[in-house]
């Protein structure tokens, strides 16, 4: 406290030898006026909420408990609890360091070309017609959340409809996106808390009842946070639902090959809305499964219905960008090229993507079978049949809070697990408090 | 079976069994975007077949053959993290480590704001991203405010501040007839406008014009935006790059900081450490005490989350590594100063060029401006000129980036310049 008192002294003296007026003199002129540089513009705000999912890795961070556990952020983690580089982009890495011919100049507006081409293959398949007659606009953005903000703001530009429907639940930072994009959010049904699996009638309602021409988010596979996603027929009836009602379908792709372990397989139901000629928005993430999650490498795909729109709507992407950050960064897209590009690398890549995809099945069938043999009360059958990085537990918010405090569990209030941050070791630690929890707190 | 009725319901039905084939697009209504001024140059230059072609137009340096650079610094800092890290998410803030070197380019070595923690700050995409974030924040907690921009300023200023929907005014500047500053209009604005307003300073290196103010007359400003109560925030896009000393650079933002200013300042990497597309900056404001930058802090991650959640991971590290390791730190400052010698032999060359063909005119401007800009005073018809006869690209406002004079081409650059402009 003296040491600052004595610098504020300090410069003080300074100003005063240094400045042609006295420091009374202005103190005088500058004492009436509204703002004064002792008080800030900014003195009334309040600090803000913590974000619901970053800041549960904050409280973790924060625990000095050896079995503390963090399953709030869905980030992928090995047998051995630590994050992950995949080995492909660690030799993808090496090359571009290697290459002595790159440098780190500014890249397009919409990002890397080979980037968009490959993201866009990768998600509508190499075959896909809407590819091939030029009538996908592929800009690359900041992983998901950047592709969903960009697709956002042109939507409020540029379509006639303002409103955007959401799945209920969804991922926390889906409303601001949209909301700060300008545009209006509804909610559809979604989750059935009853059978911890899809409330597809509610869901079949609420869009049916949906203005014609609404934006619909729908999450292209591995729902976030619940796990739960529609069947193949499902999903057909969707589609025609949506179409019927010429409503516009925005896929938010953050786990294409993380689902299930095939690209292929988890890009179906996209590809599905592309085959009917039909338009619609796809936003892609590179951070879970390329593991790339700080890079941010995404990319946004607006498929046209013909190529010169698509090309009018890539220069307008262009106009959302610039006064946002200008252009995107280049690392992470130059790594995603890299592998996409080579066929060996795209190999080692699915490889590597299936044995993630495959620890985490196995974590869900640990957990199962742990709380199975513990006879924790209650149907645990979803923790199985859920799919992707998260499971939507179904335990309420008290019991979250319950075993935070007693077991040092961290993850979101609203009852998500990620089960990347499970092991085979840590397992049988949250049965136990998910035993406990259940027993004692309703 | 309704499938070839031609009333609406039949239309209906048709649509739901065959898909959304029979609709037409959504987008019949968008019109073709205007081509970025400044980056719609280079592509234009790209496509150039000529082999006498010269692109004096984006602002990013070239070295004296007319190559990108990529500084050994960074090639080292590169090489000594490759292989060592994960690449988990950074705090929705970005890297504090990043932070804490960058602020201290900003404010100085020893600066009491950082000891007293009072600066609230987040790691930015570059100086778009850091421009961006404040204009949002700006929107949202001083909703009644606008914002001042110099005339001229870089063009993407005015996207940026439209899009946070926070309305513009402008303030003088630059002076054609000097092709200096218009030092009595400026304070003439300043003082005019009302109490509290917000203004946009460039901190060093005015973009385009290359015309700063002295020393004195940031006294000047300073004092005045004193007695105004006004609000300054820097953007600050070339800290080395204009003298070649970091410190003298930043002498706007110190008289500032001594006259007790609570500025707000943009600070980016793509140009003094050449990491363009790495997208790496900063947004920092200072606060009253450190429970107000705390709030302010949160607040600014409140932005950020929507939209991209969290800052890119790889060009921050690079600049920790750079800035953090005193080997890679003394490299980083001789090869700033380098690159900033280049440009102002490049300005003398330039202008000595012009006066030995016997040029009319006077092109003192082009020693007196500093940085990567030189605002050459050429109308767009002579830029015109330039660009059909001569094959030379740049912005149409007359602004050359001196980047990319090389010693190659400055006597055919000088060359063309007198012939577009003799007769002016």
């Amino acid at each position: 406290m003296e040491a600052t008192a004595d610098r504020r002294i300090a410069t003080l003296a300074r100003h005063l030898e240094a400045s042609s007026l006295s420091y009374s003199q202005i103190n005088n002129t500058i004492s009436s006026s509204p703002t004064s540089s002792n008080s800030s513009v900014f003195a009334h705000l309040a600090r803000a909420p913590e974000d619901p999912i970053l800041g549960v890795t904050v409280a973790f961070n924060k625990d000095s408990s050896p079995s503390k556990l963090n399953l709030g952020v869905g980030a992928y983690r090995t047998e051995e609890g630590k994050p992950l580089v995949l080995n492909v982009v660690r030799q993808a890495e090496k090359l571009l360091v290697n290459d002595s011919s790159r440098n780190k100049e500014y890249i397009p507006i919409v990002g890397l070309a080979d980037f968009n081409k490959l993201s866009a293959k990768l998600i509508l398949g190499a075959n896909s017609p809407a590819i091939q007659e030029n009538r996908v606009a592929t800009v690359q953005c900041l992983s998901g959340t950047g592709s969903l903000r960009v697709g956002a703001e042109f939507l409020a530009r540029h379509y006639h409809q303002r409103t955007v429907y959401i799945t209920q639940p969804t991922w926390g930072n889906h409303p601001k996106v949209f909301a700060l994009a300008g545009l209006a959010v509804s909610t559809y049904r979604y989750y059935d808390p009853t059978t911890r699996g899809l409330n597809f009638q509610g869901l079949l309602e609420d869009l049916g009842s949906a203005p014609s021409g609404a934006i619909v988010l729908l999450h292209a596979c591995a729902h976030n946070p619940t796990g739960v996603d529609p069947t193949l027929a499902q999903w057909e009836q969707m589609r025609q639902l949506i179409r019927s009602k010429g409503l516009l379908p925005f896929f938010d792709s953050a786990y294409q090959g993380f689902a299930s372990g095939s690209l292929d397989r988890d890009a179906e139901p996209v590809r599905m809305f592309v085959a009917d000629g039909g338009e619609c928005l796809v936003a892609q993430s590179y951070a879970k499964n390329m593991g790339l999650y700080g890079e941010r490498v995404g990319a946004l795909s607006i498929v046209c219905k013909a190529a010169d729109v698509a090309s009018r709507v890539e220069s307008q992407l262009k106009l959302v960008i610039r006064p946002m950050y200008s252009s995107p960064p280049i690392h992470g897209a130059s790594i995603v090229a890299t592998i996409l590009k080579d066929r060996n690398m795209y190999h080692q890549w699915t490889i590597e993507l299936k044995e993630m995809a495959e620890r985490i099945i196995s974590m869900r069938q640990q957990l199962f079978n742990a709380l199975k043999s513990r006879g924790t009360p209650g149907d645990w059958s979803h923790i199985i049949k859920q799919i992707g990085m998260f499971t939507f537990t179904g335990l309420n918010s008290k019991q979250v809070a319950f075993m935070t405090k007693e077991y040092h569990i961290y993850m979101t209030s609203d009852g998500r697990i990620s089960m990347a941050g499970l092991s085979s070791r840590t397992v049988p630690h949250l049965a136990d408090a998910i035993h406990a929890a259940v027993t004692r707190v309703v | 079976m309704a499938l070839r009725s031609a009333n609406s319901s039949g239309i209906i039905r048709r649509s739901y069994l065959y898909g959304a084939r029979s609709m037409s697009s959504w987008w019949r209504n968008v019109e073709p975007a205007p081509k970025d001024p400044i980056l719609g140059v280079t592509e234009a230059f790209l496509a150039d077949p000529s082999p006498h072609k010269v692109n004096v137009g984006v602002g990013a340096y070239r070295d004296d053959e007319g190559k990108p650079v990529v500084l050994e610094c960074v090639r080292e800092a590169e090489r000594r993290i490759a292989g060592n890290l994960n690449m988990e998410y950074l705090p929705m803030g970005g890297s504090v480590n990043m932070i804490d070197k960058t602020l201290k380019l900003a404010y100085g070595e020893n600066s009491d704001l950082i000891k007293d923690k009072r600066i609230a700050a987040v790691q930015a995409l570059s100086g778009t991203g850091a421009c961006r974030v404040f204009a949002e924040f700006q929107k949202r907690f001083s909703p009644d405010s606008q914002i001042y921009i110099p005339v001229p300023t870089w063009s993407n200023h005015h996207n940026i501040w439209r899009d946070a929907r926070v309305p513009q005014r402008t303030f003088h500047y630059y002076h054609p007839e000097t092709k200096g500053l218009d030092f009595a209009s400026l304070m003439d604005d300043v003082k005019n406008a009302p109490s509290g307003s917000f203004f946009l300073l460039h901190a060093c290196a005015h973009n385009p014009t290359g015309v700063d103010p002295t020393e004195e007359q940031w006294k000047e400003i300073s004092y005045q935006f004193k007695v105004k109560g006004h609000f300054a925030f820097f953007d600050m896009a070339y800290q080395g790059f204009a003298s070649g000393d970091p410190e003298k650079d930043a002498k706007s933002i110190r008289i500032f900081l001594e006259d007790g200013h609570l500025i707000g300042c943009s600070q980016s990497y793509a140009k003094n450490m050449g990491l363009y597309g790495q997208r790496v900056g900063c947004l920092s404001l200072v606060c009253e005490d450190e429970k107000q930058a705390v709030a302010v802090k949160s607040q600014l991650q409140q932005i950020g989350r929507p939209m991209y959640s969290n800052p890119p991971v790889h060009g921050a590290l690079l600049v920790s590594t750079i800035l953090g390791e005193p080997d890679l730190k003394k490299l980083w400052l001789k090869e700033v100063k380098g690159m900033a010698d280049r440009i102002i032999g490049m300005r003398t060359s330039l202008r000595e060029n012009l006066e030995n063909l016997g040029s009319p005119l006077s092109w003192e401007h082009i020693t007196n401006q500093i940085g990567m800009f030189c605002y050459s005073g050429m109308t767009p018809e002579q830029v015109d000129r330039l660009t059909n006869d001569f094959h030379i690209y740049m912005t149409r406002n007359g602004r050359i980036s001196m980047a990319g004079v090389t010693t190659g081409n400055v006597g055919y650059l000088a060359n063309a310049i007198n012939e577009v402009t003799k007769s002016a």
